[in-house]
């Protein structure tokens, strides 16, 4: 399918012989077939991966100007804010980067869901996607305590505490995290070190899931195989200029946040320097974390607040535990969706009844979202409980049933078929 | 563990704070503030009177340790003028050549000075109670510039009947819980404006929130107008990828 191509150049020609990236260049993304009916969800994986580097690259430059000490670290970031060229805008594409990055990610999980694009042969693809997401989620964790405001400190002591839940060791587990008696230097140190360390571990298992990609090539709306030629284009210049166009429109979203509101997703009290004395009246996740945040709320009877219980010991370990299962198992039933999902066809296209539960478990999602971010009593704590339910019966009743009751709409023959009818 | 026995208490009582703070919801005033808009700015007028506000009432309490004097360039004040006001303020400097700390005069490249020492010392002039820094203030709370220029101006003349206060603590229309230890700092005339605006305390309380929204957020103005410019790079290369892209896709039928 693929030809070589004489490189017409003899440095490229020289090295090409040697170690022929240009060749691999050319084959993935010159010659590279997409299924030429692609929409514009398809463009959010190439937005993913632009914001990973700028994440980087800010970061980077950031790292350069900030320090992690306790004492220092809530003004060095302010000495970046005001007294380093530029160091406002580096900090907040860097601060909004962060919910661009899962605000991106999560329309991409989303699009695969609707598409069925988890489904064989993609399962490994899909997987290498959950990981990126837990791998996002720690560093997004540990980057929120480094400017070390209210927030920073007492998120991170509610989120480090959890792992005290574990039987036995929890404690033991939690001391050894903090590096101490409480979240203190060595915490604010180590997640430093980390924050730099896990985007290059992020940046590689990117690397390995473009590789999937490439391997099994994009799934396309129809959710059937690419058959003949006939179904597709080369990614460039064809997905090269259709990536652009979604790119630049993200890009101006980007830069409204930045320029105009860069504190929007953020909360006021982390301009408050950490104080391990007072606790915040609210202490609330980033936004990103909310639906898990809820899940993690919604099964404890005897809920009084995560940082309350922690505080209590092993009294409500059980309950506890319960909840910080549950919030794992919320991503790791990602994991073996491919599994559950007994349909033979991909695309909720095809499929009516699953078109109605996927919208549903989308508004259960904000749902979700929405009971994280209030104080957990009252109505909310049922609402919540029943979102949770649903989120789990959603991927473990709804998925295996549907693929054997669903009366599924015929498939076209081929991607170009539903194409050519509607032209002609 | 007396950590954990601090970290236990001071949990409980931010329980505490938290269901005096969520019994009501607090409606703040609405003002319609110089810098609201995306093409809007601060008045450099207004920061030089609200520095004025500041100078002669916060500073004898709060702190604004982030901004530095040379700083007030962006009011509109010249070096000299900066290298007066500084000179203003001492600051403690040292060792020097025979190992003494000693106290200068503050130099433009100098943090506003701290009106005490440190915490413990502006608890024991206060009644116990600390005067936060002011430095980020507009940024720390919700609604940030609403909320400043409503502690200013919230003191209740009369406290209602069923409000007990405590020992040294004022009523406030607008403070979670109603009772701030900080006495009412504004009112009209405690200032003389030497630009002739009448220093009323609705007039005090707008130009100090103005000062301090300028001290939370000094890249305010350079960041709005380099964000028009952005959007509008952003624009017409939107309209150009969506014609690149046309161009591109005219022959395939998808």
């Amino acid at each position: 399918m693929a030809t070589k191509t004489e490189f017409k150049n003899p440095v490229i020609r020289w090295v090409d012989e040697r170690l022929p990236v240009f060749t691999y260049l050319d084959h993935e993304y010159n010659q590279f077939p997409m299924p030429k009916n692609l929409n514009y969800w398809w463009n959010f994986g190439a937005l993913a991966s632009v914001v990973l580097v700028v994440m980087i690259v800010t970061g980077i430059v950031l790292a350069m100007q900030y320090t992690a000490h306790v004492d220092m670290a809530f003004e060095s970031v302010e000495r970046i804010m005001r007294d380093v060229n530029y160091g406002w805008l580096l900090r907040y594409i860097h601060m909004n980067g962060a919910s661009m990055f899962f605000i991106v990610v999560y329309i991409h999980l989303f699009r695969g869901l609707y598409y069925g694009s988890y489904k064989a042969p993609r399962e490994l693809l899909w997987m290498l996607g959950v990981a990126i997401i837990l791998l996002m989620m720690a560093t997004a964790f540990m980057g929120y305590v480094l400017p070390w405001g209210q927030m920073s400190f007492w998120g991170a002591t509610v989120i480090t505490n959890l792992f005290s839940a574990i039987p036995f060791v929890g404690d033991w587990i939690v001391t050894w995290l903090w590096g101490g008696f409480s979240v203190d230097n060595p915490t604010l140190n180590r997640f430093f070190a980390l924050h730099y360390l896990l985007p290059f571990v992020l940046f590689a298992v990117v690397g390995l899931h473009v590789v999937a990609v490439h391997i099994t090539g994009s799934s396309n709306p129809t959710g059937i195989d690419v058959q003949s030629p006939r179904d597709t284009v080369s990614f460039h210049p064809y997905f090269t200029a259709k990536d652009s166009v979604g790119l630049v429109l993200f890009l101006f979203i980007f830069a409204a946040f930045v320029f105009f509101a860069p504190n929007y997703f953020g909360e006021p009290d982390n301009y408050i320097k950490a104080n391990p004395l007072q606790t915040p009246p609210h202490i609330v996740p980033e936004w990103y974390f909310l639906p898990f945040y809820a899940i993690l709320r919604a099964v404890p009877d005897n809920f009084i607040g995560p940082w309350v219980t922690s505080w209590m010991g092993f009294t409500f370990i059980s309950a506890k535990l319960a909840g910080v299962i549950a919030m794992f198992a919320s991503i790791a039933v990602l994991f073996v969706l491919p599994w559950l999902d007994t349909s033979k066809v991909r695309s909720a296209r095809y499929r009516p009844w699953y078109r109605g539960f996927f919208l549903l478990f989308l508004l259960d999602c904000l749902l979700l979202g929405y009971i994280g971010s209030q104080p957990a009593e009252g109505a909310f704590i049922w609402i919540g409980r029943a979102a949770t339910a649903y989120y789990f019966a959603h991927f473990l009743i709804v998925f295996p049933l549907l693929g054997w009751f669903e009366p599924t709409r015929p498939l076209p023959t081929s991607i170009s078929e539903p194409v050519l009818k509607e032209n002609s | 563990m007396r950590m954990k026995v601090l970290v236990i208490a001071a949990a409980l009582l931010g329980g505490i704070s938290t269901a005096q703070a969520s019994g009501e919801k607090i409606e703040l005033p609405d003002i319609d503030w110089s810098w609201k808009g995306p093409f809007d700015g601060f008045d450099k007028a207004q920061l030089q009177r609200g520095l004025q506000v500041y100078t002669e009432v916060c500073a004898t309490c709060h702190s604004l340790s982030l901004v530095a004097y040379r700083d007030l360039a962006a009011l509109g004040y010249g070096e000299e003028e900066i290298k007066a006001y500084a000179g203003n303020y001492e600051v403690q400097d040292g060792p020097n050549d025979e190992g003494e700390m000693f106290t200068r005069p503050a130099i433009p490249s100098d943090r506003f000075v701290a009106p005490f020492a440190n915490e413990n010392a502006a608890r024991a002039s206060n009644n116990g109670a600390y005067p936060p820094d002011l430095s980020l203030m507009v940024k720390a709370r919700k609604d940030g510039a609403n909320y400043v220029y409503a502690m200013m101006t919230g003191y209740a003349e009369e406290v209602p009947e069923h409000v007990t206060l405590m020992e040294g603590m004022n009523y406030h229309k607008y403070f979670p819980g109603h009772q701030i230890a900080m006495p009412q700092p504004l009112s009209d005339g405690v200032v003389e404006y030497t630009d002739g605006t009448e220093p009323t305390l609705d007039q005090e309380a707008r130009d100090v929130t103005a000062f301090l929204a300028w001290a939370a957020e000094p890249e305010l103005e350079e960041r709005k107008s380099m964000g028009i410019r952005v959007l509008l790079f952003l624009g017409v290369l939107f309209f150009m990828a969506v014609a690149v892209k046309k161009a591109v896709w005219r022959d395939v039928r998808h």
